[in-house]
């Protein structure tokens, strides 16, 4: 398939995941909120920074706005269009993308995408949140599952569907990550209240922005602690949004578009995945403590970036010569030609 | 319930004769149309919008200043033309194409009509889209011209007229083609019983097309759809073209020239093509031999058409037909290609370059309509009946300055035909646009694309200045 459609799957279905993803991220936090007693100012920011650093925007939105709060913050991750991973943003760079390359994907899955558009569009979206902003969230959520779905049931399952997996698989494994790391920031009161029920609470929260809170218990009947959330969601081989899981079917796709064996590698995206993979396998939660969660992290999301990178490299990027030499290379053929 | 305010005034009318009779061809809907209320029709007509909004059937208006993407307004009320007439229409466009694309053979090879006198040199090689850089160039079944959009108005009389041809880049079909699928929608009762010839085999036909006029009549030919990308106003069109005939949409960054052959970057590597659909003018195609900055096009193209290693339909240079008035000179063009008579009329055509013509122009400036020789969608364009002092004289000055590239014609009073105006119908004036597909024999789309002017009074039927389109039947009978 042509490059440039590849990396307008690749890409359509990264964004998607990722406004799925802050969306889900919102809705928890604000939930959140909920039940805490007193909330200043301070307090608030404690609560919000962790969540602007999970997407990644800790420097861009000080830029733009003078306090964390609920409000700055929601605004900024979910409307604020200078924000290119807002929610907002990421929905219409999916649809923007799914537009350049509308031949190739179905009517089902175009119409699911240009509906959340006109919905995003719309003065309904604005209002939608300020009646009840969970509403709004779970809007966005339904979208990306409609449009998972149209994919699965109605996109042939070849060469463009693997890259859609790619995208998606490494953009959730990404913010995996990155919920997990929000509980590295997020201050206790004070040191007694490790154990305690605002850190239950807290760790709750982090399971339920990967809607993996009922998964969690259905394996472990005990109450929440950081060593088993940090299991869960970076080693547990069947929850879908486990950073092991998405390592796997990013590999998997991966030889699938190449078609080299399981095992081995034909290129470097396939050599860095599978060290990936590998190194999850091999690894347990103990390895993980003993250089620290936020290290270990921070480490599995640089490499994140390089697969993105390698992925690049390896499928859309074609080297092109200048168009000025190129120009002057056919113009030269075109004298011989004519000598002919 | 419906038209009983409707008046024809002094226009031919698509539907209704002068004392108000219904036509044949119509009356089966006007029946239909009885028992309908104006709420009845009103949601129809909203959910038909709604539908056009959801599946993004847009184009884009420049100047606009997000770029925004519009629906093309839709007119539920369809055009009909009985069989006879399409008929005469259908023999008279076949025969124009095929002076057409005889025309230029010639005129890129031996220039026999210039020659012997027929068009004058200095029309043909000062024309805006001639291209001197294709001369000689063979181009495989000589055909030049594979997609035209030839548009056709009615005189008060109801005389069809040829009012251009659009030999380069026509669009318009893919509404053509969602048109009839949203009245299909709207109004499945009115379908079965009406007698209406399908169009949905534009696609096959087009791809077939396409095909036969590969390089060295190879088979299975690899056949690619050249855009300019997702920002040009016909961008849906181009996919839905694509997506239809099975066929990879590409942009110029996509392809590359290498030893005379034309290849694009794919995931596992070049891969040849042989045939492009572009739908990119040739000012931009190829900024080796045309305009250096472009970067819509393929640098070598043209070394690799020359070459004979591809084929682009429609060809270069084919700009040379369409150019208003080089028009003029068609029922020449029929007479001494093909020794036959025009089947088809067209518009009596003043050149702004004979000294008499210039002056019968310049006393008559605001009785006339002057067109730019070379612009479309309307723009470049002067009504003198309803234009300003102003404008006029503008006019005036732009013509005195480049003579050979205006022309005038007396203001037709184009036909009309009913258009929902919110409540009742009322007269719109509409134009014709058929699309004719040259390939190993020449096919056109039973009706073609009916646009309509919308806004009441207004002669400008182009979707960028405010018009619309209506769904167009021919029937199998005459009513």
């Amino acid at each position: 398939m042509l490059s440039r459609v590849a990396d307008s799957l690749y890409w359509m279905s990264r964004y998607i995941e990722r406004a799925e993803n802050v969306a889900r991220l919102l809705d928890v936090n604000l939930q959140l909120l909920l039940d805490f007693e007193a909330l200043d100012d301070d307090k608030l920011k404690e609560h919000w920074e962790p969540v602007i650093r999970a997407a990644g925007e800790e420097e861009h939105f000080y830029e733009l706005y003078d306090r964390a709060d609920s409000q700055s913050v929601t605004d900024f991750l979910t409307f604020n269009r200078k924000n290119a991973s807002s929610v907002i943003s990421c929905m219409l760079a999916a649809r923007e993308n799914a537009r350049m390359i509308r031949d190739q994907i179905s009517t089902e899955m175009w119409q699911s995408l240009n509906h959340a558009y006109l919905f995003l569009k719309s003065n309904n979206a604005k209002k939608v949140w300020d009646d009840g902003p969970y509403e709004f969230y779970k809007q966005i959520q339904d979208y990306s599952h409609l449009f998972q779905g149209m994919t699965e049931s109605t996109f042939p399952h070849n060469e463009g569907f693997y890259f859609m997996q790619v995208g998606k698989y490494l953009e959730r494994a990404d913010k995996t990550s990155r919920i997990l790391d929000i509980k590295y920031h997020m201050l206790l009161p004070s040191v007694d209240e490790v154990g305690g029920a605002i850190d239950a609470v807290q760790w709750g929260a982090i399971l339920k922005s990967c809607s993996g809170f009922e998964a969690y218990h259905s394996l472990y009947v005990s109450a929440v602690n950081p060593l088993k959330v940090s299991n869960f969601l970076i080693f547990n081989q069947d929850f879908p949004r486990s950073i092991l899981f998405c390592a796997r079917h990013l590999d998997t796709n991966l030889h699938k578009i190449s078609g080299c064996n399981a095992g081995f590698y034909s290129n470097d995206v396939e050599r860095a995945s599978g060290r990936l993979v590998s190194d999850l396998t091999y690894s347990n939660i103990d390895d993980v403590f003993k250089s620290g969660l936020h290290q270990y992290l921070t480490e599995l999301q640089e490499r994140f970036v390089g697969i993105g990178q390698s992925m690049f490299e390896n499928y859309m990027f074609h080297v092109r010569p200048e168009m000025e030499d190129e120009i002057a290379t056919q113009q030269q053929q075109q004298q011989q030609q004519q000598q002919q | 319930m419906f038209f009983e305010k409707y008046k024809t005034e002094h226009f031919f009318d698509e539907m209704f004769e002068a004392d108000g009779t219904v036509r044949p061809h119509y009356q089966a809907i006007f029946e239909r149309l009885g028992p309908f209320t104006v709420d009845a029709f009103e949601q129809k007509r909203q959910a038909v919008d709604l539908s056009f909004l959801r599946q993004g059937i847009t184009f884009t208006v420049y100047g606009d200043e997000e770029g925004t993407e519009k629906i093309f307004p839709f007119d539920l009320m369809p055009r009909i033309i009985p069989k006879t007439e399409w008929e005469l229409l259908e023999r008279g466009l076949m025969q124009r194409m095929q002076a057409l694309n005889m025309f230029l053979k010639d005129v890129y090879s031996e220039q026999r009509i210039i020659k012997e006198g027929i068009i004058p040199a200095s029309y043909i090689l000062s024309g805006k889209h001639f291209r001197r850089e294709f001369m000689n160039v063979e181009v495989p079944r000589d055909i030049y011209i594979h997609i035209c959009g030839t548009d056709l108005i009615r005189d008060d009389k109801g005389n069809y007229l040829v009012l251009e041809d659009n030999a380069r880049s026509p669009s318009g079909v893919s509404y053509l083609l969602e048109n009839r699928q949203a009245m299909k929608r709207a109004f499945p009762n009115f379908f079965p019983k009406a007698g209406v010839r399908p169009v949905e085999n534009y696609s096959e036909q087009l791809l077939k097309t396409l095909q036969y006029v590969a390089p060295h009549g190879k088979e299975n030919p690899v056949c690619v759809l050249l855009t300019p990308g997702h920002f040009n106003s016909a961008y849906f069109e181009h996919c839905f073209l694509a997506r239809q005939m099975g066929i990879e949409i590409v942009q110029g960054s996509d392809l590359v020239v290498r030893d005379f052959k034309v290849y694009m970057r794919t995931t596992q590597g070049l891969q040849q093509i042989d045939v492009i659909y572009r739908r990119i003018d040739d000012d931009y195609i190829d900024p080796s031999v045309f305009r250096a900055d472009s970067t819509l096009g393929v640098p070598g193209l043209l070394n690799a058409l020359r070459a004979g290693n591809v084929n682009i339909a429609n060809a270069i240079g084919t700009g040379i037909a369409d150019d208003k008035l080089i028009y003029a000179y068609v029922p020449d063009m029929i007479r001494f290609y093909m020794s036959e008579e025009p089947i088809l009329g067209q518009v009596e055509t003043f050149f702004a370059s004979e000294d008499d013509h210039f002056k019968y122009i310049m006393e008559n400036l605001d009785q006339l309509v002057v067109k730019s020789a070379n612009e479309a969608g309307g723009y470049g364009m002067l009504i003198g009946p309803t234009a300003t002092k102003q404008e006029v004289e503008d006019f005036r000055a732009l013509i005195k300055a480049d003579p050979r590239n205006f022309i005038a014609q007396p203001p037709i009073k184009l036909s009309r035909h009913p258009t929902w105006c919110g409540g009742d119908f009322e007269g719109r004036h509409v134009d014709l646009r058929p699309y004719i597909l040259s390939g190993e024999k020449t096919s056109i789309v039973p009706g073609g694309l009916t646009r309509v002017a919308l806004k009441k009074g207004s002669l400008v039927v182009n979707s960028s200045q405010g018009g619309g389109s209506k769904d167009t039947w021919v029937l199998y009978s005459d009513g």
